[in-house]
């Protein structure tokens, strides 16, 4: 027996078949990953990602240390209530995990990766040596995504009158804190919704409502689904501590200015921009497959270069239930002009495009 | 709970195989096959007039979980294929045993069928 969020019996009584996730007893899905999927494009869903790790900063050096540790710069969070994505790396450039933080009317708020959680805690102790931080995980929070074109409509009917009206106010990548409920405009799907951090005690009976008043319980199997079709990376598949963030599409989560911030892995990752700029650095892409068949993980990408094959691989991939056919990251040569994907010892043509598929509920490359 | 309906055999590798009036059989895969795999997205499907090899793959099942082979219940030659299931390949999880069959085969070996399990002992390799 795995550890159990607070919201596993809600998981048993909704028909879920209940698989090993880095640890945690966890739904894969209830009864159709597609409809699941669909259920949140359309309407909206209701995930339990209590298994994530809540870490709350604080100190007088709490901006000071995040500014060293992560790739991204806290300096832009001008005020509580707004949201951040960032890589924290290692020395060598590599990323240690992907994680979003918060500035909270008191200090910061992180939320890593469950399967990352232990070396990550122990990554941050060993990085704060020098600085007056304090990092405090929080296991008796549970967090519910709800997800969905009508997901924001269904989580405000069920709060009272002015906590509705301060969450309909919520622009995305805000959050807002109230009592002791956090609730953010963050998420892993593509669509429009909400992330609710409550305690634990809290969150049954808000699971119950949410399903009541319509929203769809979503499996883990759909939330892959979902965020490859919305072309977000999956720690330890898309990238991990031997991956630079540059060959991972996450350019845009690194801040070099002011130039002088010396955050962990800086280094390293100028060294991969010169790397990159020679066009010696692969590129995480995305591949789209029209025909009959599936792209899966691990495949071996074969690309043209200058008129030269070399290879790639895929990092993610599977069935896109949003556009009917098959879609995948995969980290290939930079300047690929073609690729093949070996499926099953077949060599099949694959297009390549932006990895960026589907955004509420619409397909969005050429 | 998957269901074994009790008039099938069954192959250890999940198919199921019904023996028809002219000595033809009707095959696909079985409800527990169905629900490991979960949503079925495509099939590939042998074409009528091949033969097949008892235990050797037949036909490819492809859901959003991943790819698995099928393979042929008994040796024989294909008469016919359930060409619906190209377009709508989740008729596999919604009816495994009725519309989400496979295909039909003329079996060049009757003797492969009593090799294939009842219900109860397929049930019981399930568990």
């Amino acid at each position: 027996m795995g550890q159990r969020t607070p919201l596993y019996q809600q998981h048993l009584n909704a028909g879920a078949k209940i698989v090993d996730f880095g640890g945690w007893d966890m739904p894969i899905q209830y009864q159709s990953l597609i409809e699941e999927h669909h259920a949140v494009r359309q309407h909206a869903g209701v995930f339990d990602v209590s298994h994530m790790t809540v870490v709350d900063i604080s100190g007088t050096q709490a901006k000071d240390w995040l500014r060293y540790l992560l790739a991204n710069d806290v300096d832009k969070l001008t005020e509580p209530g707004r949201a951040l994505y960032s890589a924290m790396l290692n020395d060598n450039g590599g990323v240690v995990d992907d994680l979003i933080v918060y500035t909270m009317s008191e200090g910061y708020r992180l939320v890593v990766n469950c399967g990352t959680r232990e070396k990550d805690l122990r990554w941050m102790q060993t990085k704060a040596k020098g600085f007056d931080v304090s990092i405090l995980e929080r296991p008796e929070l549970a967090i519910l995504a709800v997800h969905g074109p009508e997901s924001i409509n269904k989580v405000c009917a069920l709060l009272s009158t002015e906590r509705a009206a301060a969450v309909e106010a919520l622009g995305n990548f805000r959050a807002l804190e109230s009592e002791d409920w956090f609730i953010a405009r963050t998420g892993y799907t593509g669509e429009r919704g909400l992330e609710l951090i409550v305690p634990n005690a809290d969150a049954p009976a808000l699971w119950d409502a949410l399903l009541g008043s319509g929203v769809k319980p979503i499996g883990l199997g759909a939330r892959d689904t979902l965020r490859l079709e919305a072309g977000m990376n999956l720690y330890g598949h898309d990238m991990d501590e031997e991956v630079s963030p540059l060959a991972a599409n996450m350019a845009q989560t690194i801040s070099w200015e002011p130039s002088d911030r010396q955050f962990v892995g800086r280094a390293a990752v100028e060294q991969h921009k010169i790397e990159q700029a020679a066009g010696k650095l692969p590129i995480l892409t995305g591949l789209v497959l029209e025909e009959r068949g599936v792209l899966r993980e691990g495949l071996r990408v074969v690309c043209e270069v200058d008129g030269q094959e070399r290879e790639g691989i895929i990092t993610s991939g599977s069935f896109s239930p949003t556009l009917k056919h098959s879609i995948a990251l995969a980290r290939i040569p930079a300047g690929s002009t073609e690729c093949r994907v070996d499926i099953r010892g077949k060599l099949t043509p694959v297009r390549i495009v932006r990895p960026n598929f589907v955004r509420f509920g619409k397909k969005v490359f050429e | 709970m998957s269901s074994f309906p009790e008039d099938l055999k069954y192959a250890p590798s999940h198919e199921w195989v019904r023996i028809e009036a002219d000595g033809s059989i009707v095959m696909g895969i079985s409800d527990h096959a169905q629900e490991l795999l979960g949503d079925i997205v495509f099939i590939e499907l042998p074409s009528e007039g091949a033969d097949v090899t008892a235990k050797a793959e037949m036909s490819v099942v492809e859901s959003v979980k991943a790819a698995s082979d099928i393979y042929a219940p008994v040796s024989g030659t294909i008469v016919e294929v359930n060409q619906a299931l190209l377009d709508s390949p989740e008729t596999v999880n919604t009816s495994p045993y009725g519309d989400g069959w496979f295909c039909r085969i003329k079996p060049s070996n009757p003797a492969e069928l009593d090799a294939l399990l009842d219900a109860d002992a397929y049930a019981k390799i399930c568990e």
